[in-house]
């Protein structure tokens, strides 16, 4: 294969540091979340990418239809999808708490507060 | 005809039960549902461990489709004891958590508190009777999910940094659980253990394999807490309410560590995983730096809750050394210290949310005089803590007896030296409170903080009757455990 | 009854009575009662088995398997049987001491000395009769534990400080180095059962055997070897009748009986004799026992004097055991009950002074022996038979180890034995002659006063100094019986130590 053969993986890569890279690095509640959904998210590009079948079309069953992808990664992702909405609703709804609670959604800010008390 | 669903009543009992919690909606109506739902569970998983011992592995098609394309559940020897374990720990904990649950949460989430256990529980049992590596990520959610919920529910706000920190780890964890499993399917073409393991010494020596093992390794290492990926447990266990902690140490680690050993041994048990690259050592050198370094830590904590945290940290460290050694007796004391452990860890933080209920307090200056005047909590904390740190005629001694035997056996003296080492700090952690509960005169004035109620003492005794029990006659448990660690060395399914 | 149920019963009556004693704990003279009932039938139940075991028979019981492949064990042999016999018999002396101690002295928390006290002689008879070394373990750490409550009765800082160095070195020792001993052991030869030859001939060789013979003894802190003997003089905050009994009976002699079952039954004495790296510990022993009593030399409290002559004496049964003939083994074993005899009987003398006088330091006794004849004359007892004098008992066991000595050609422990019996008799002679045939001082000095309440740890009891030094004359009537029965025992031992000696001499298998 050339060059442009496995792009998919380089993006699901790129993807994922950058997710990884945002949760590592910001102090902002919120956006450790963004962080953490890209990389989720390049996790499922990664699933359904490799279900792909080069010239397969989608697996329904039916006459002329000879070659497909493969559907069970697209089934799996659907329940990932779902784990991380709640993921992240559960997230934001500890930020919204956090928020009430410390007056802040930085992590640095809060970490102060934990000190001083 | 029951019988044979029993796999599937095992995760459907709780599951269905959480969502009647929240219809049902008063506290003691939803409490007296968890209690019924967890001895059910109990008796299920008990009757599941016999069937076991007595026929063999007993597998369950989802559904009716059939392997390996359909969703298997599958409860061997491992996972039976582990299924015994976190069931025997819900329906203790359950009847502890009326009065210690009544004062630490707010009256009107009470019932939010109950549904998220039992989701808890089920994600915890899914985990250990699934047969499906996707579908073991989703038990992992579940249980997850719910255990932040659980422990954001504190009484301290940091309870909810706590939460939020544990989730952004144990996320990271799972998702790379995530890759771990896309990556063994890319290669082998399928999701069910059993069908993996199988396929996965034509495929061994491939790097995907390899990067694979290294995620899945990660992964669940961050989910149960190894050095150095521990940060999220020491705060998350210390501010959780009393009960979550009780139950979560006892469960949620020891399910980890399962699933550890459970990818090491059945899904790679066909390429003797540790003898093909630095798997192996890599975990010994961070168990040994867990156990001591754990133990260490917690000699300086004043929150005895925290120091317990720490504690477990250690404890962890035990149970993945007895994996690294990959000999039968190295991995019956890792499978036996689950038990153990569980048993040790979950009687202990009982006793800190009895001491927590009576006189609001778990900092170590808080319980001066507490051996006087709660005198069967503070007997249970000294027997417990005995047991963890080793003495003979309790669990503690056994689980350390055979991880030393099974260093020796391979020559390796250094290793239990460095156990014993690591007990000999626990030593000093625990008598720190003895010495604070019994010796230090009780402060005066203000109320004399009053024994706590039964429905709690009695729980506790439970498990601290039991870790002498097993300590005394540990021929039973390891049976169980000796049974399943030849099992999954013999590196097939 | 049958012998299994005899074993199994003399492990669990103490434990029984401790449970009556904390029901009874209201009723002083009730609870008193169960425990010298207790005594009595504990003392009962062991005497009944001499006669099958001084035939030759070992009675075993098996309680049921701890691990696979090991089990919870009794087996009584002749050393168990001598070293039981001694227990219970003095178990029964000290409860009848301790009943006049305890209330002349206005102890706290009687109930719960008396518990633990009960809980503390199970368990050494637990030691006395196991199987193998599994089961002796477990029991030797119950023992350390139900102590710690005994050591630090008085619930005072100085008592906190002393229980930790006591648990410290006890269990530091015991898991850090006994237990991976015991496991090494296991691994080494599949099985800890005890066995007349050893279990380790043949499967251990070269270094191994010296490490794990030092694993051994100095992972049983309890015998009190140097370096670790620091917790011994550190319990001595403890009442007399718990240093009596526990520091000068069961612990400490459940530490050298642990050493001589170790090398008799584990290594074995002819195997031990070949391995060349076994040789060290004579010289240990050596040192601790001259070490140990030039410590006892200076020291001016009297107990704090015992203490370290119990560290001495005891390194006599361990270098004795380290001699490695049949003949010392067998010396080693009827010391453990010569020195029991001697050293309770000094330190009920010494809580018997502390009780009547409330003088605790050897530089006050000037004159004491006119006031409180009895005590002083069982304490000149008692120290003759710590030197070695005839009529003693102390001199019998001391004969044999140095005949064994001699006979091995052992020129440095004969000379330990000479220099240190100049040493016993230097720091105990002087407070003999003393209590009888100084004057006694008109003004105590006051360094002893700051001393003696510290000593005497009576938390502000008002009710101490009421009745103090004038005129003071012997201590209640129990305590003098206690410590007469058994300053007559030392006496008794000498004419007659045809028993104990036979049983020693059936250790070492019909030598001497």
């Amino acid at each position: 294969m050339e060059f442009p053969g496995l792009y998919n993986y380089w993006i699901t890569i790129v993807l994922m540091m950058v997710g990884f890279y945002i949760v590592i690095a910001h102090d902002n509640l919120i956006k450790k979340v963004v962080g953490l959904n890209i990389f989720q998210v390049s996790v499922f590009v990664f699933y359904i990418s490799m279900a792909k079948v080069q010239g397969g079309t989608a697996p329904i069953l039916d006459a002329g239809i000879e070659t497909y992808s493969n559907p069970l990664p697209h089934v799996l992702i659907l329940t990932a999808i779902v784990v991380a909405v709640a993921t992240t609703a559960l997230a934001l709804a500890l930020v919204v708490r956090i928020r009430n609670a410390y007056g802040t959604i930085e992590d640095d800010e809060i970490e102060g507060q934990e000190d001083d008390a | 005809m029951i019988a044979a669903h029993l796999p599937a009543l095992q995760v459907v009992v709780p599951l269905m039960a959480a969502p009647l919690c929240v219809l049902l909606r008063r506290p003691a109506l939803a409490w007296a549902l968890t209690l019924a739902v967890s001895w059910v569970v109990l008796a299920i998983a008990v009757l599941l461990l016999l069937q076991v011992l007595e026929t063999g592995p007993v597998t369950y098609p989802l559904g009716n489709w059939a392997a390996p394309w359909g969703i298997e559940y599958r409860v061997d020897m491992v996972g039976a004891f582990v299924l015994v374990i976190v069931a025997a720990i819900g329906a203790v904990v359950t009847p502890f958590a009326r009065r210690s649950v009544e004062h630490e949460i707010p009256r009107d989430r009470i019932y939010l508190f109950y549904a998220m256990y039992l989701l808890c529980l089920t994600g915890l049992l899914g985990i250990a009777i699934t047969g499906d590596a996707f579908n073991l990520f989703v038990f992992l959610e579940i249980s997850s999910l719910s255990s932040y919920v659980l422990i954001g529910l504190g009484k301290e706000r940091r309870a909810l940094t706590a939460a939020y920190r544990y989730l952004i780890m144990g996320t990271l964890g799972a998702t790379f659980y995530l890759i771990g499993v896309a990556m063994m399917y890319m290669m082998t073409g399928t999701l069910n253990m059993a069908d993996l393991a199988t396929l996965m010494p034509a495929v061994a020596d491939t790097r995907t394999i390899l990067v694979a093992l290294a995620f899945l390794t990660v992964g669940i290492s961050l989910k149960l807490a190894l050095f150095p990926l521990h940060l999220w447990l020491p705060n998350a266990y210390t501010y959780a309410p009393s009960v979550v902690t009780a139950f979560l140490a006892a469960t949620g680690t020891k399910v980890a560590v399962y699933v550890l050993i459970r990818i090491f041994f059945t899904i790679f048990g066909g390429v003797e995983v540790f003898r093909i690259n630095l798997i192996g050592d890599v975990l010994m050198g961070l168990a040994i730096l867990a156990m001591v370094s754990g133990s260490a830590v917690a000699i300086y904590q004043n929150n005895v809750k925290r120091m317990l945290a720490y504690s477990s940290v250690a404890q962890i460290g035990y149970m993945v050394l007895g994996v690294s050694f990959a000999t039968v007796t190295g991995l019956t004391g890792g499978i036996v210290h689950l038990f153990n452990h569980a048993l040790i860890k979950c009687a202990l933080f009982m006793a800190l949310g009895c001491v927590f209920l009576r006189i609001g307090s778990v900092n170590i200056g808080d319980m001066a005089g507490l051996g006087r005047r709660m005198p069967v909590t503070m007997a249970s904390f000294v027997v417990s803590g005995l047991s963890l740190i080793g003495v003979p005629l309790t669990v503690g001694f056994v689980s350390k007896w055979y991880l030393i035997q099974a260093a020796l056996e391979k020559g390796w003296w250094p290793i239990a030296v460095l156990v014993l080492f690591s007990s000999l700090l626990a030593v000093i952690y625990i008598w720190r409170v003895v010495e604070v509960a019994y010796f230090r005169p009780a402060p005066e004035g203000g109320p004399a903080p009053a024994e706590a109620p039964l429905s709690m003492l009695v729980p506790m005794w439970l498990l601290t009757g039991a870790s002498v029990y097993f300590g005394i006659d540990a021929t039973r448990t390891l049976e169980v455990a000796g049974g399943a660690a030849a099992f999954l060395l013999k590196g097939t399914p | 009854m049958s012998a299994e149920a005899t074993i199994l019963l003399a492990v669990a009556v103490p434990l029984v009575a401790a449970v009556l004693i904390v029901l009874t704990g209201s009723r002083p003279n009730l609870r008193e009662g169960v425990t010298l009932a207790a005594a009595v039938i504990l003392f009962g139940l062991v005497a009944s088995l001499f006669p099958a075991v001084f035939a030759g028979g070992r009675p075993a019981v098996v309680l049921g398997e701890m691990l696979p492949g090991l089990a919870i064990a009794f087996e009584v042999e002749p050393l168990g049987m001598l070293f039981a016999g001694v227990a219970s018999f003095l178990w029964l002396v000290t409860s009848i001491y301790s009943i006049g101690y305890m209330r002349a002295h206005h102890e706290k928390n009687q109930t719960r000395f008396y518990a633990y006290f009960a809980i503390a002689l199970s368990s050494t008879m637990g030691v006395a009769f196991a199987g193998n070394m599994l089961t002796l373990f477990a029991f030797y750490e119950v023992l350390t534990l139900c102590t710690f409550p005994l050591v630090t009765h008085h619930g005072t800082e100085e008592a906190k400080r002393a229980g930790r160095v006591y648990l410290g070195i006890l269990l530091g020792t015991s898991i850090g180095l006994q237990l991976f001993a015991i496991v090494w052991t296991w691994t080494i030869a599949g099985t800890l059962d005890f066995t007349a030859g050893g279990i380790l001939a043949g499967k251990a060789a070269g270094p191994t055997v010296g490490i794990l013979l030092a694993l051994y003894v100095f992972g049983i802190g309890k015998a009190a070897v140097m370096p670790l003997h620091r917790w011994l003089p550190a319990a001595m905050v403890a009442p007399t009748p718990v240093s009596a009994l526990l520091h000068a009976v069961a612990v400490v002699k459940v530490g050298v009986f642990t050493v001589l079952k170790v090398i008799v039954y584990i290594f074995g004495i002819d195997f031990l004799a070949q391995a060349a790296s076994g040789g060290w510990l004579l010289y240990v022993a050596g040192f601790t026992i001259v070490a140990a009593s030039v410590v006892a030399l200076r020291s001016d409290n009297l107990k704090r004097r015992l203490a370290y002559s119990t560290v001495s004496q005891l390194s006599y049964v361990i270098m004795a055991a380290a001699i490695l003939t049949p003949l010392s083994a067998m010396g080693a074993a009827f010391h453990i009950a010569a020195h029991a005899f001697g050293k309770i009987t000094l330190f009920f003398c010494a809580g018997s002074i502390l009780v009547a006088s409330h003088k605790t330091l050897v530089s006050e006794l000037d004159g004491i022996g006119r006031r409180m004849p009895w005590t002083m004359a069982a304490f000149a007892i008692g120290a003759l038979s710590m030197i070695g004098i005839p009529p003693t008992v102390g001199f019998v066991s001391k004969w044999y180890i140095l005949r064994a000595a001699m006979e091995a050609e052992q020129t440095f422990a004969v000379a330990v034995i000479v220099l240190s019996t100049l040493l016993n008799a230097a720091y105990f002679l002087p407070i003999v002659y003393a209590a009888f045939f100084r004057a006694e001082t008109a003004e105590p000095v006051a360094a002893g006063g700051r001393a003696r309440g510290a000593e005497a740890g009576d938390g502000g009891n008002p009710r101490h100094h009421g009745h103090r030094r004038e005129g003071h004359g012997e201590a209640p009537l129990t305590v003098v019986l206690a410590l007469t029965v058994s300053a007559a025992g030392i006496l008794f031992l000498f004419f007659f130590p045809d028993l104990p000696l036979a049983l020693a001499r059936q250790l070492a298998g019909g030598a001497g």
